[in-house]
């Protein structure tokens, strides 16, 4: 299928050799969508992603309306030019098994472990172990090859909130406080390694709300003195601005021409009595001032935003909803903006 | 059309005989600031009502006076006259102190200093994944012990953890209880307790795989911190358990309700559902939904459809039409907001028809003083129209 946008050789993108995309996001800012969208984005031309979700959620397979995902790569959706995008919902308990086969050749041990709760313990009280599995996973996905060639072109995950998104990244300074030395210690910093480098762009969802996006600021104040690359910022479910500023500033001050909005509405043919009218030019009123308000509190939050110099992306609010439609909008939207 | 059953705030929070009342919802919903508004209102109505708050906004913090972690509530002042004989005093949990607190409750000093220096505990207290719930229930706890007591609360509103997984806040409690005191600990003990019979016995079963196999994994100096941990953490296990369940006994009590909280979203609002059939199926009392930032009707009868189609047309007659254009557009678009907000409550209720719900109006900008916790507090007493 050709591509209608240009080739993706000759089309700037902004992530060129970052393969490990981390989506996080204060929750309700839609980071799942996100994510999705973007790796959507990413398998444009033929590329093949793979997405992971590792709260055991399965918002992956709502979003690209499939059943519930195993602990099992699956195809979930295609993009132009033979692109892509598989999904993977990573469980703790099954990481640790397969880690254990991987790097000790364990796996039998493992039931033997299950039976006495040390899997549940590690997977969910032992501090650090979990997180550690997680983006040990992520690591895994991301560099292996067959037949000598990267099995996907990029990893997004769908990484836990922003609130949480430092400390769950920074796992050697996590696992650093059960372990010193040791095994794990050296598996944790392996993992660290391809996080801290360039190979890793942590991308952050926010919406023009006062809390996330002072969430979204602080993220990257810590995920900087981490020293862990922060990507690109993306705006959710940006509902833009229908009235040109003049008309905002009047709206503001509520100095709405009502008599030129009232011509108007006779010229439409909507007002058929005086009553009628009069409520529909209050009601377009108020609708001008809320959006008004509204308005120059996301200038404020966008404005934070931009001081945080990073890239930064614009996404539509959907009217009806993220589907699996909307999802594609949202695919192109981001690479029309460069970030795919 | 499925309407719900109104859900009535005010009567839920003048009912002395609740003495809890527990918020829950997935991230970003609005649940801390519907605790503090519950919190306002019921000191409106004269209760004596403490917040329990585990990870507010700054803002949202610094409206109910709260600058940082400490563990024990304040009162809040300018909230009520005091002769209305309501108050209000917010906390936030500090999650490490109130582990520190456990052990120092249950265990002479030398034993304290011991467990507070061992370095698994330190991991254990600050980062460990249920930890937060688990210190939020037993805050509740003690909390509930002292009500009643001279100057103290008797209404205690809980802002539950953003957890992610449903699940997670109801079997905090319990896992670790089990956990503490499971199989998988006296193992870990055993070598400790050297000479016990039994112990003996488990560790000639099980023991030699599994610290091989945790040596190979950890490394033997994490293994020796885990179990001089366990050895003198010993004599608290039982009581971990019995006061795990003794908490998730008073969450099923009459004198608890729980308020889900969501937002009119798909998301939420699944959430939403695993929480109330969760709620149901461990016999806790659901009051019922509180759903925020609600896009109220619109008060002339003009649909999107034709609010559009106009706008079409007055952008065709130049720029003088321009605005009301454009005024035409935004109401459209507020108009099937509200429309697709409507259709995923109605599929809730559809679902959940005998959970009563409340709706808060979006507000235009994000709450963090008293003033607007005061008119969401109230708001949720009269604002049944928006969910008709």
């Amino acid at each position: 299928m050709p591509d209608d946008d240009e080739s993706p050789e000759t089309r700037d993108r902004d992530w060129e050799g970052v393969r490990l995309h981390v989506v996080t996001g204060k929750g309700g800012t839609g980071k799942t969508t996100v994510a999705c969208a973007l790796a959507l984005a990413l398998a444009k031309g033929g590329h093949r992603v793979l997405v992971m979700e590792v709260e055991g959620r399965q918002g992956i397979a709502q979003l690209f309306d499939t059943t519930a995902l195993p602990y099992a790569e699956r195809q979930v959706a295609v993009a132009s030019g033979g692109g892509e995008v598989w999904a993977l919902a990573v469980d703790p308990e099954e990481a640790l098994l397969e880690y254990l086969e991987l790097f000790y050749k364990m796996r039998r041990a493992g039931s033997a472990l299950r039976r006495i709760g040390a899997i549940e313990f590690a997977t969910t009280i032992a501090p650090g172990m979990r997180d550690v599995l997680l983006t040990g996973k992520a690591m895994e996905a991301t560099k292996r090859t067959r037949d000598g060639k990267p099995v996907y072109d990029a990893v997004v995950l769908d990484a836990p909130p922003t609130g949480r998104i430092t400390k769950f990244l920074n796992v050697n300074t996590e696992v650093a406080g059960l372990a010193k030395v040791g095994p794990i210690k050296s598996h944790a910093d392996s993992v660290m390694a391809i996080i801290k480098s360039p190979q890793t762009a942590v991308h952050l969802v926010s919406i023009l709300e006062q809390m996330p996006v002072q969430e979204t600021v602080e993220g990257v104040r810590d995920l900087r003195a981490a020293g862990i690359p922060v990507g690109a910022l993306i705006i959710n479910m940006d509902r833009g601005t229908a009235l040109s500023p003049t008309q905002l500033k009047a709206a503001l001050k509520d100095s709405l021409p009502r008599d030129a909005i009232a011509r108007s509405l006779e010229e439409a043919g909507l007002a058929h009595d005086t009553k009628t009218l009069t409520a529909m030019v209050e009601e377009l009123a108020d609708v001008g001032h809320d959006h008004n308000v509204r308005a120059r509190l996301e200038n404020v939050e966008r404005q934070a935003l931009a001081q945080l110099d990073r890239p930064t992306y614009t996404l539509p609010m959907l009217p009806d909803g993220t589907d699996l439609s909307g999802l594609y909008e949202l695919a192109d939207s981001l690479c029309a903006q460069g970030a795919a | 059309m499925t309407s719900a059953t109104p859900l009535d705030i005010d009567q839920l929070l003048k009912d002395p005989a609740i003495h809890i009342v527990v918020c829950c919802g997935s991230g970003g919903v609005g649940k801390t600031t519907t605790a503090a508004a519950l919190g306002v209102r019921a000191a409106e109505l004269g209760r004596r009502a403490v917040v329990l708050t585990i990870d507010p906004a700054r803002r949202l913090a610094q409206s109910l006076g709260l600058t940082e972690l400490d563990n024990e509530p304040r009162l809040v002042t300018d909230v009520v006259s005091e002769s209305s004989g309501g108050s209000l005093s917010a906390m936030m949990l500090d999650m490490k102190r109130t582990f520190d607190e456990i052990v120092e409750g249950h265990s002479d000093p030398k034993r304290t200093e011991t467990i507070l220096a061992n370095p698994f505990y330190q991991a254990l207290s600050t980062s460990f994944a249920g930890t937060q719930e688990y210190m939020a229930m037993e805050k509740l706890g003690q909390l509930h012990a002292r009500l009643g007591q001279d100057h103290d609360w008797d209404l205690i509103v809980v802002d539950t953890p953003p957890s992610r997984s449903a699940l997670d806040f109801l079997d905090a409690p319990r896992r670790l209880g089990s956990f503490l005191d499971g199989r998988l600990m006296r193992l870990l003990a055993a070598p400790a307790r050297a000479g016990g019979r039994l112990s003996m016995r488990v560790v000639n079963a099980g023991f030699g795989i599994f610290s091989g196999v945790l040596t190979r994994i950890l490394g033997a100096t994490v293994l020796r911190d885990i179990q001089g941990f366990v050895g003198s953490f010993d004599a608290l296990f039982g009581d971990f358990r019995l006061r795990a369940e003794a908490t998730y006994n008073l969450l099923q009590s009459d004198e608890t309700a729980f308020l889900v909280v969501a937002t009119p979203e798909s998301d939420a609002l699944r959430e939403a559902s695993y929480f109330v059939e969760r709620l149901e199926r461990d016999q806790m009392p659901l009051a019922g939904l509180v759903l925020n930032r609600v896009q109220p009707a619109a008060s002339i009868d003009l649909t999107a459809e034709a609010a559009i189609a106009s706008a079409q047309r007055l952008e065709t007659r130049g720029r003088t039409h321009a605005l009301t254009a454009a005024l035409l557009r935004l109401h459209a678009e507020r108009v099937r907001l509200r429309d697709r907000q409507r259709h995923l409550s109605e599929r809730f209720t559809a679902a959940h028809r005998d959970v009563p719900v409340v709706a808060v109006a979006a507000l235009a900008q994000d709450v963090h003083d008293l003033e607007s916790l005061r008119e969401i507090g109230a708001s949720l007493h009269a604002s049944d129209d928006l969910v008709s």
